[in-house]
């Protein structure tokens, strides 16, 4: 755990100096420092499509995620429990670890949800578009600011 | 200069992270991450639904088969004697075709060239039974594939594979199976992918299947474009698994949940 936050800390310093990356074929939008400031659909969320969201499967979150969802039985623990993010990072901070983890850590298993350069082979179905449309990311994103504690 | 600076440090600390293969000593089946009903399930030939494939093989064996009305007993004879740790040595080197070929593949060679026989359609019952049958000969030898120099650069390949990320969700082989095998995917372990059962029988397919459909499930998996049954890329893949497997038993047919 020691060992992730000082990872952290030496991304905020590194990504303090980089410049904003634009997504192509998406709904553009700016990163400043480790965060995307604004909402990708200029509206916010809606936190109950949210939880739905991510309790889903074929969202994959809860494939490596835990989380308070009592309701489902079979959760992941490749990566931190959701529990308490909204109190760990701001509303813009969350969207960017969704929009595209790999900017703030390269080396990270969480998939970009919100990115379409850079992969290969991506199967004919999923092809060309993001794994999450900006619509669901915005309602994801309501959902973790709540998770306080 | 700054963004200079943002690249190293980025690079450095991509660079730290790498996969690392598991280290020889702590090489364990996904026999060992079962729960005790599976496991029981696979030890109890009576109990392993595999048993009924492999009897299938053993009766396909010795049936007359194309236009050389040819058996493979009649080349081979006794299995449980000319069979007897093949299945440890695949994939292994082809001198004709210049490439390795898996132990499917050599069962269809045998067919086309020997037995003037149309190929086998993978992933049916026939294939599965007569590679089961075969492969079950080698039950509990150690794994010895790879050794071939002439293997090297494809198992290269397929180590290439391994670790390169692909897919929708940009994952690589190594990021669950050597990185992750200790944890849980939604509450399933990860196992080392470890390629020592096949072909098993998984309880969720409700069959027996290949290691080719497991690896095109993987694949699948992380939102890949799957390759074909018999491309040389899912060869690669397995000549790659069974050389770091090396020294590991034999378990097919095993069981998987
Ligand atoms: C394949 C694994 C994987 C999947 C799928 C995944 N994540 Fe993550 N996630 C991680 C890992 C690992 C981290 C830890 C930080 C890192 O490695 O970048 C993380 C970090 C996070 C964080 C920051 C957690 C904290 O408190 O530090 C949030 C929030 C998050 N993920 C939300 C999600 C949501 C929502 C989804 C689905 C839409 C998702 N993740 C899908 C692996 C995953
Ligand atoms: C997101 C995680 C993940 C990725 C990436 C992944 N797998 Fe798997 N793999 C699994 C899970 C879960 C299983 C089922 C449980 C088990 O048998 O390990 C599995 C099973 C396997 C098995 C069967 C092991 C056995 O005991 O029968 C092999 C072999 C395998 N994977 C190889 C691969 C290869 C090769 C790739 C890349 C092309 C790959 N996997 C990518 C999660 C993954």
């Amino acid at each position: 755990m020691a060992r992730f936050v000082l990872i952290a800390l030496l991304f905020a310093t590194a990504l303090a100096a980089c410049p904003a990356v634009r997504a192509e074929g998406l709904n553009p939008y700016t990163i400043v420092d480790d965060a995307i400031p604004e909402s990708l659909t200029g509206t916010k969320g809606d936190a109950t499509r949210g939880r739905a969201l991510i309790v889903e499967r074929s969202s994959t979150c809860i494939l490596c995620h835990s989380g308070p969802f009592a309701e489902q039985a079979f959760q992941g623990d490749l990566a931190p429990n959701l529990s308490g993010s909204g109190g760990r990072w701001s509303e813009g901070q969350l969207r960017l670890r969704l929009v595209d983890a790999s900017h703030l850590n390269p080396a990270t298993i969480m998939p970009s949800y919100y990115r379409l350069d850079g992969l290969t082979r991506v199967g004919n179905a999923w092809r060309d578009r993001p794994i999450l449309s900006a619509e669901q990311i915005e309602d994801i994103v309501a959902y973790l600011v709540t998770l306080r504690d | 200069m700054k963004l200079f600076g943002c690249i190293a440090i980025l690079t450095a600390l991509a660079g730290a992270a790498l996969a690392t293969e598991i280290p020889q000593g702590e090489h364990r089946s996904g026999a060992s991450f079962m729960g005790p009903d599976t496991r029981a399930m696979q030890d109890d030939d009576t109990a392993n639904p595999g048993m009924l494939w492999v009897l299938d093989g053993e009766t396909l064996w010795t049936r007359k088969a194309g236009t050389a009305d040819k058996a493979c007993a009649d080349c081979h004879s006794d299995a449980r004697v000319s069979m007897r740790g093949v299945a440890a040595h695949y994939p292994a080197f082809d001198k004709t075709l210049g490439r390795p070929v898996d132990l499917e593949g050599r069962i269809n060679l045998c067919r086309s060239n020997h037995q003037q026989a149309t190929p086998l359609r993978y992933e049916s019952r026939e294939l599965l039974a007569l590679t089961a049958y075969v492969a079950e000969q080698s039950r509990g030898m150690p794994i010895e594939a790879g050794h071939d120099p002439d293997l090297a650069p494809f198992v290269a390949k397929g180590h290439e594979l391994f670790t390169q990320r692909q897919g929708q969700l940009n994952l690589a082989c190594a990021n669950c199976h050597d990185d992750n095998w200790d944890k849980k995917l939604a509450g399933a372990p990860i196992t080392q992918g470890q390629p020592t059962g096949y072909p098993l029988y998984r309880l969720e397919w409700q069959s027996l299947g290949s290691l080719q459909r497991r690896l095109r499930a993987c694949i699948t998996g992380i939102r890949a474009q799957a390759y074909d049954f018999g491309s040389p890329e899912l060869v690669e893949l397995e000549a790659y698994l069974m050389s770091r497997a090396r020294g590991m038993k034999i378990e097919t047919p095993a069981v998987r949940p």
